[in-house]
């Protein structure tokens, strides 16, 4: 729970803090698209891990579902990059989000069956919270070009709803 | 010529007046970028809904405790209207998705 918490802390941080990695400067479009993607990777490879390891039938329909959403928009981003020229840029903002994934993938490995269940839902949760708030409130008013941002916004649209797919596992799990 | 003409719009009149109270519909929903459109729907039993899914994702509209149809990327679905009532659904996979059916009887 605490580390949990921190480094999900950090990630805000780093997402909204004026002294985070991105400074006191927006990010710009090659790197909103890089952070973009970089979520959508993350949360295939937590599905990924989830349906390699969970025997619950709600949960891998769940992990699934993520893998096929955000490979489909993952799909449309990359055909929008190669359409406008644009070349995602690598940025500290990706970079904490995929080093917290990271620490997140170790510390789901060391569990299984129900406990995994439960930190996996959990964090799928509070993952989907976490990069929701990122859209609204920086990388939706930050984007400059109106694919982009309009990609975005249907984004938002898709991991609220998946958020709330996650809240009703969850409550199932209970 | 033109009486004959006239016998011929009678009867094309009065078929249309004896279908058109029995004739089942199809009611067409469109999605795009997760929203069901129009979200409200007023149906009677027997016409059908098509929902024509324009995302890349896979969605479905799933009646709470009751019917679901499963919509592929870039496919459509149909549902039966059977019984009147008054429905709610969402997608089971973006439940914040939502839609409204009204069948009368």
């Amino acid at each position: 729970m605490t580390i949990r918490l921190t480094t999900a802390a950090t990630v805000i941080a780093l997402l909204f803090g004026a002294n985070g990695a991105l400074g006191a400067d927006k990010p710009t479009d090659p790197q909103i698209a890089h952070i973009a993607y970089t979520a959508g990777v993350i949360d295939i490879e937590a599905a990924k891990q989830a349906i390699a390891t969970s025997k619950n039938k709600t949960v891998v329909e769940f992990a699934e579902s993520m893998v096929r959403d955000h490979e489909a928009v993952n799909k449309q981003a990359l055909d929008l990059v190669k359409k406008l020229n644009v070349t995602p840029e690598d940025n500290d903002t990706s970079k904490a989000l995929s080093q917290a994934a990271e620490t997140k993938r170790q510390e789901l490995a060391k569990l299984s069956g129900a406990e995994f269940d439960k930190a996996y839902v959990e964090n799928e949760v509070a993952y989907h919270k976490q990069v929701n708030g990122a859209l609204e409130t920086l990388l939706i008013p930050a984007a400059q070009n109106s694919d982009l941002k309009s990609l975005l916004e249907t984004g938002l649209k898709l991991f609220e709803g998946h958020q709330q797919h996650a809240e009703h596992v969850a409550a199932e799990l209970k | 010529m033109l009486p004959a003409r006239a016998a011929i719009l009678t009867l094309l009149l009065g078929a249309a007046a004896v279908a058109a109270p029995s004739q089942a519909e199809t009611i067409r929903v469109t999605i795009d970028r997760l929203v069901y459109a129009p979200a409200e729907i007023q149906a009677k039993v027997g016409d059908e809904i098509e929902w024509i899914n324009k995302d890349p994702l896979v969605h479905t509209a799933t009646v709470k405790g009751g019917a679901e149809v499963l919509l592929p990327a870039k496919k459509s679905g149909r549902l039966l209207l059977q019984e009147p009532g008054s429905f709610d659904y969402i997608c089971r996979y973006h439940p914040n998705m939502k839609g409204h059916i009204t069948v009368r009887p």
